[in-house]
C-alpha cells in the first residue's frame, strides 16, 4: 500500500488539476452563452436570405444565372473542415475529423482531386499529418465569430471557385444541437444550389434593375452567411463540448480524491494499528 | 394611420438593426434612390452602399447600409444588408480614416492591390460621412 506521504500528494495534484478544470468549464459555460446568442439572433438574417432567394428563382425562373450557379465538370473538390484551435473538448475534433477524412477519401475515390482548408489548427494538424496539402488555413477565428471572421474565409473559396482552381466546394462543420450533442455535417456550399420555395405564395416581383443583378447582389450575401451561420455553430459547438468535457473532468477529479481521501485514511488507521499493536507486544515481552 | 404607414425592418447577419413602421423609405438603389411608399408592389431591388432616409411619427431618421437588397412584400419592406449604421451611432473619425486609406491606395495604382474593393470601402466611407 502507498504511503500516506505519497496518496497526500497525489490527492494535492488531483485537487490542483479539479480547479483548472473547474475553470475552463466555467469559461466555456459563459463562451457557450455569448455564442449561442450570437446563433440565435443571426437566424432572421439567415432565414430572410434564404426565403429571398428561393422566391427570386420561383419568380424570375431559369432565366437567370451568375458564375457562383453555374455547375461545372467536377476535378477538384475543395473541402472546408471547421474545427478548433486547441483541443480538450472531448469527442468533438476527433468526430469531425472522422466525418471530414471519410468524405475525403471517398472523393478521392470517386477519382476526384480533392484540395482541403483548415479553419482551425487542429483540422490543419490532422491532414497534415495524415499527408494531405493545406490548400490554405485559418487560424485566428475569434471565440465568438465575428461577419468579419467569415468574410475572409468567404472571399477564399469564392475566388477559388470562380477562378476555377475548385469546380466544388463543400463545407464540414459540427452542427449545434445542445452542449451535449454536435453533429458534424457535410454542405455543399458551391456551386450554389438554390433553396426549393416552401411558400407557394407567387408574389410577382419587379426586379430593379433586372433579376440578373439582384441575383449577383443576393448571391455572394447568401454564401457569406452560410460560411458564417457555419463558423458560429462550430464555435458554439465547440465551447459546448468543452463545458461538457471538463464538467465530466470535475466530476471525475472530485470522485478520485473522496477515493484517494479513504485510502489515506485506510493508510494512516493502518499505521497507527500497527504502531499500537507493536508498542503491546514491546509491553508484553518487557512483561513476560 | 395604419394604411399609411409600412414595416420597415433592416437585417444584418448579426442582428435585427432596426424594426419600425415608417410612412415613406428612400433607399440607395443600385441605378439610383429608389422612394418606397406604403402599400408598394413586390419589389426585389439591389443597394449599393449610401444612406436609407426614413420618416416616422417622431420626424426624419438615416441609417448608412453598406449594400445588400431590399425585398418587399405585403407591406413589409426588408433591408437585407451586411453592415448597418444609425447616422447617431457613426465613428466620423474612423470613417474620415478609412476614406482616406482607400484614396491611398487607389492613387497608387499599383497591380499588388485589389482595385475592387478599394473602391467598395471608398465607397462605405462616403456613405457614412454623407449623413455627418
Amino acid at each position: 500500500m502507498a504511503s500516506g506521504k505519497e496518496i497526500k500528494r497525489r490527492i494535492r495534484s488531483v485537487q490542483s488539476t479539479g480547479k483548472i478544470t473547474k475553470a475552463m468549464k466555467l469559461v466555456s459555460a459563459s463562451k457557450l452563452r455569448r455564442a449561442q446568442g450570437s446563433v440565435v439572433s443571426a437566424r432572421p438574417y439567415k432565414d430572410k436570405l434564404k426565403e429571398v432567394l428561393s422566391r427570386l428563382v420561383a419568380s424570375a425562373g431559369a432565366s437567370v444565372s451568375d458564375p457562383l450557379l453555374e455547375v461545372r465538370e467536377v476535378k477538384r473538390v475543395g473541402y472546408v473542415v471547421f474545427a478548433s484551435n486547441k483541443g480538450l473538448a472531448g469527442g468533438y475534433n476527433a468526430n469531425i475529423m472522422k466525418e471530414a477524412l471519410a468524405q475525403v477519401k471517398a472523393t478521392v475515390e470517386q477519382g476526384y482531386e480533392v484540395g482541403i482548408v483548415a479553419v482551425g489548427k487542429k483540422p490543419r494538424d490532422f491532414f497534415q499529418k495524415r499527408g494531405y496539402t493545406i490548400d490554405e488555413e485559418f487560424l485566428a477565428v475569434n471565440d465568438i465569430p465575428s461577419a468579419a471572421d467569415a468574410d475572409a474565409i468567404t472571399k477564399m473559396i469564392k475566388t477559388a471557385y470562380v477562378t476555377g482552381k475548385y469546380d466544388e466546394v463543400r463545407i464540414v462543420y459540427a452542427e449545434f444541437r445542445s452542449a451535449m450533442s454536435q453533429i458534424p455535417k457535410t454542405v455543399k456550399v458551391l456551386p450554389i444550389e438554390t433553396p426549393e420555395s416552401e411558400t407557394a405564395d407567387g408574389l410577382d416581383y419587379i426586379f430593379e434593375p433586372s433579376p440578373d443583378i439582384v441575383l449577383s447582389q443576393i448571391l455572394p450575401l447568401y454564401l457569406a452567411n452560410q460560411v458564417f451561420s457555419a463558423l458560429t455553430e462550430a464555435k458554439a459547438g465547440e465551447h459546448g463540448a468543452r463545458m461538457t468535457a471538463m464538467s465530466a473532468a470535475s466530476d471525475n477529479a472530485a470522485a478520485l480524491v473522496a477515493r484517494l481521501d479513504l485510502e489515506y485514511n485506510r493508510a494512516r488507521q493502518a499505521a497507527i494499528t500497527n504502531e499500537i499493536t507493536e508498542i503491546c507486544a514491546g509491553a508484553n515481552a518487557l512483561n513476560g | 394611420m395604419a394604411d399609411n404607414t409600412l414595416k420597415l425592418e433592416v437585417i444584418t447577419p448579426e442582428q435585427v438593426a432596426l424594426r419600425d413602421e415608417s410612412t415613406s423609405v428612400v433607399v440607395p438603389g443600385v441605378d439610383g434612390e429608389l422612394g418606397i411608399w406604403p402599400n408598394h408592389a413586390p419589389l426585389l431591388a439591389g443597394l449599393k452602399p449610401g444612406v436609407i432616409t426614413y420618416k416616422t411619427a417622431s420626424g426624419t431618421q438615416k441609417l448608412v447600409v453598406s449594400g445588400g437588397f431590399i425585398e418587399i412584400s405585403n407591406n413589409v419592406i426588408s433591408v437585407i444588408a451586411p453592415a448597418a449604421e444609425k447616422a447617431s451611432d457613426i465613428d466620423f473619425a474612423r470613417a474620415e480614416a478609412a476614406k482616406k486609406r482607400a484614396e491611398e491606395r487607389l492613387a497608387q495604382k499599383s497591380a499588388d492591390i485589389d482595385v475592387a474593393r478599394a473602391q467598395a470601402a471608398l465607397a462605405r466611407a462616403k456613405a457614412r460621412l454623407s449623413v455627418r
